[in-house]
């Protein structure tokens, strides 16, 4: 490269000019916001005129100390809102990660045919619309939908997906004989942030389970080409030297695919664990957080208290806190990949990775 | 993957036994025929759905509740879709189209000069902004959607097109993803372009930018997904009807907003329609929707 200075001056000024856009927008509609928001979480801003104007209080932590420490309803939602967000992760997560690798090793063998079409047909619900999908499972789910019609061809009942508000674990106990009218008084006399351990411990709810069902079936196609594109890296010969040494396939799958495929697992999970934590849009269209309030998340909640309940202080703070466990989730991803896989490619991998989730909100977003 | 466990101790006596003689592909059978049975399965649960989407937007809403399973409407109806016209359906399409559009083309120009400066042009600051760019990926976009409201509240833009497309004009992603692939690419060539006196933009856009087509298809290809089935955006950036585009205006439709009963035709149809300009553009360009989610590294 030349040294002359006419070039390298050039060059200063174009590189700056060339970033300018970039830095512009995402200060603007990036770094602002997060600034302005966290102004207004230490505000009593109501949503009229300017937060930034003068007769805008500043309040300190009372926002956060009214989720966090109540009590009162708005800590009992925020709580509530925690809990059904925890539970969509713990199974969503799992759900997700091994129905993709699932698949991925199905469509992985080496003689089967039609690889195209089954990656095609997995594939496919990752790129449509949210909403989109979020409809035809609202159909799929209702009372007179589809899966009820399946449940009833073979015996079965089915409840009514989105009206239901009992807990998956309460539903089971239910099942099993218990009479979960009246819960042991163990569970309900003792309360923590503003629910009864009975409500911690329900499980996510029949409509929850219905929207953890979406997400499943959503996203585990483009998790599924994440470990069929890993999976390609595995040299045949080191599994056909395992076969010849007598390994059957579980052993091979135990031994010497999962080991190689870890740091693909681990991305999968993290992007999974970091995307569900961000649930808004099936929220949105297929529940609104019904039915009692056991498909409120975060996201949702933060939206619901700014935009419905114009409790703007309010909303910011939930947002913060709900950034706070992201970016934990994130940093925590990044240093623990660092240790284990330093190949260029896979950072690469995660930028890609991290814009597709970004197209599509909840888990992925 | 655990259905074709049954199989394995049955398969390991029968290799041993006829390895000599067979080739290698016929050791095998029932792993290979539980699989495709599995993946069937699963494709069946992958593709019912959408079938059931296609013959219920053709149903009569009693038809549909009635017979949810049922993939031939009877009797075969285009009112749901007659209906959509009433909801002002063709408008929504339009600002979908206008705003994806502007965004993409705006975000593969916007990325790539950025990616390119990144990767090639030595200015000072250029580590800070790098990572910056990185760091931003890691803010979760649910968090911003009121922060984002208030911003575009205060610059008094909120529920105009504006509001709508610049925020998503440009993306960290897409920087770092250009980025990456500028790396890749031999730095001879362009090289040669600036000794022969072309100025740096020139440089870019008629040597660099060409090479670098199948990264801008992909980054397009993501760009226009992305913009197309924008949400949460569309829901903190306006609040005028005229400003819906699909995903506000079906939102709209299916929380009753605008209509009540259960109305699946119609939901359905207005869902299907707003899913067939993705698909065809996923069925065009599908092995760089590939790549991109999959193969991640472009190894060429």
């Amino acid at each position: 490269m030349s040294t002359r200075g006419g070039i390298r001056g050039r060059e200063h000024v174009a590189g700056w000019l060339f970033v300018a856009p970039v830095l512009v927008v995402l200060g603007l509609f990036l770094v602002a916001p997060i600034l302005m928001a966290l102004w207004v979480s230490v505000s009593d801003w109501t949503g009229q005129g300017s937060p930034l104007s003068s007769s805008v209080g500043f309040v300190g932590g009372r926002n956060y100390a009214r989720l966090l420490t109540g009590p009162g309803l708005t800590q009992a939602d925020f709580m509530t809102s925690i809990r059904n967000n925890f539970y969509f992760v713990l199974f969503t997560v799992p759900l997700q990660t091994v129905l993709a690798l699932g698949l991925a090793l199905v469509v992985n063998g080496r003689r089967l045919k039609g690889k195209g079409f089954f990656r095609t047909a997995y594939y496919f619900p990752s790129v449509t619309s949210s909403v989109a999908i979020s409809v035809v499972f609202l159909f799929l789910f209702s009372s007179s939908g589809v899966v009820n019609a399946l449940l009833s061809a073979v015996g079965l009942s089915g409840p009514q997906w989105f009206a239901d508000p009992r807990g998956l674990f309460q539903v089971i106990l239910g099942g099993l004989g218990m009479n979960t009218d009246t819960p042991p008084a163990l569970l309900t006399d003792h309360a923590f942030g503003g629910l009864t351990l009975w409500d911690w411990l329900a499980g996510p709810s029949v409509a929850m389970c219905a929207i953890i069902a979406l997400v499943v079936w959503t996203t585990a196609g483009t998790f599924m080409l994440m470990f069929l594109a890993a999976l390609q890296d595995v040299p045949v010969e080191i599994e056909e030297a395992a076969e010849m040494d007598g390994a059957n396939s579980w052993q091979r799958l135990r031994r010497i695919t999962i080991p190689m495929l870890r740091p693909t697992l681990f991305l999968v999970l993290t992007l999974g664990l970091i995307g569900t934590w961000q649930i808004f849009d099936q929220i949105y269209i297929m529940s609104q957080g019904s039915p009692g309030k056991t498909t409120l998340t975060p996201a949702f909640l933060s939206y619901q208290s700014s935009f419905v309940n114009q409790d703007w202080g309010q909303g910011a703070a939930i947002a913060f806190i709900l950034f706070v466990i992201i970016v934990v989730l994130t940093l925590l991803q990044r240093w623990l990949l660092r240790e284990r896989d330093g190949r260029s490619g896979l950072r690469y991998r995660i930028g890609i990775a991290l814009s597709l989730l970004g197209n599509r909100a909840g888990g992925a977003r | 993957m655990t259905t074709t466990d049954p199989a394995a101790p049955a398969r390991r006596t029968n290799r041993r036994t006829a390895r000599p003689s067979l080739p290698p592909y016929r050791r095998k059978r029932w792993p290979l025929v539980l699989g495709y049975a599995a993946l069937i399965v699963v494709a069946a649960i992958y593709i019912y759905p959408f079938l059931i989407q296609i013959a219920t937007s053709f149903k009569t809403d009693p038809d549909s509740t009635a017979n949810p399973l049922s993939l031939i409407p009877h009797p075969f109806t285009t009112a749901g879709f007659r209906r959509l016209a009433e909801v002002d359906y063709g408008r929504w399409f339009l600002n979908t189209v206008f705003v994806s559009v502007c965004i993409t083309v705006a975000r593969v120009f916007f990325d790539s000069l950025a990616g390119y400066a990144l990767a090639r042009l030595q200015f000072r600051g250029r580590t800070v902004v790098f990572a910056s760019v990185i760091a931003v990926m890691a803010v979760p976009g649910v968090v911003l959607l009121i922060p984002k409201f208030l911003v575009l509240n205060t610059l008094g833009i909120y529920d105009t097109y504006t509001a709508m497309i610049v925020p998503l004009m440009v993306d960290a992603a897409g920087v770092f993803i250009m980025k990456q692939f500028f790396d890749s690419i031999p730095v001879s060539i362009e090289e040669a372009a600036r000794i022969d006196g072309a100025g740096v933009f020139r440089t870019f856009w008629s040597v660099v930018l060409p090479m670098a087509r199948p990264a801008l298809i992909t980054l397009t290809i993501l760009s226009f997904q992305g913009s197309w089935n924008e949400l949460p955006h569309m829901i903190v950036a306006r609040q005028s009807p005229e400003l819906n585009t699909l995903t506000t205006g079906v939102a709209s439709l299916v929380s009753g907003q605008l209509g009540s009963g259960n109305q699946y035709p119609l939901k359905l149809g207005a869902a299907l329609i707003m899913t067939i300009p993705v698909a065809v553009v996923f069925f065009v360009f599908q092995r760089y929707f590939v790549r991109g989610a999959g193969e991640g590294a472009v190894k060429g």
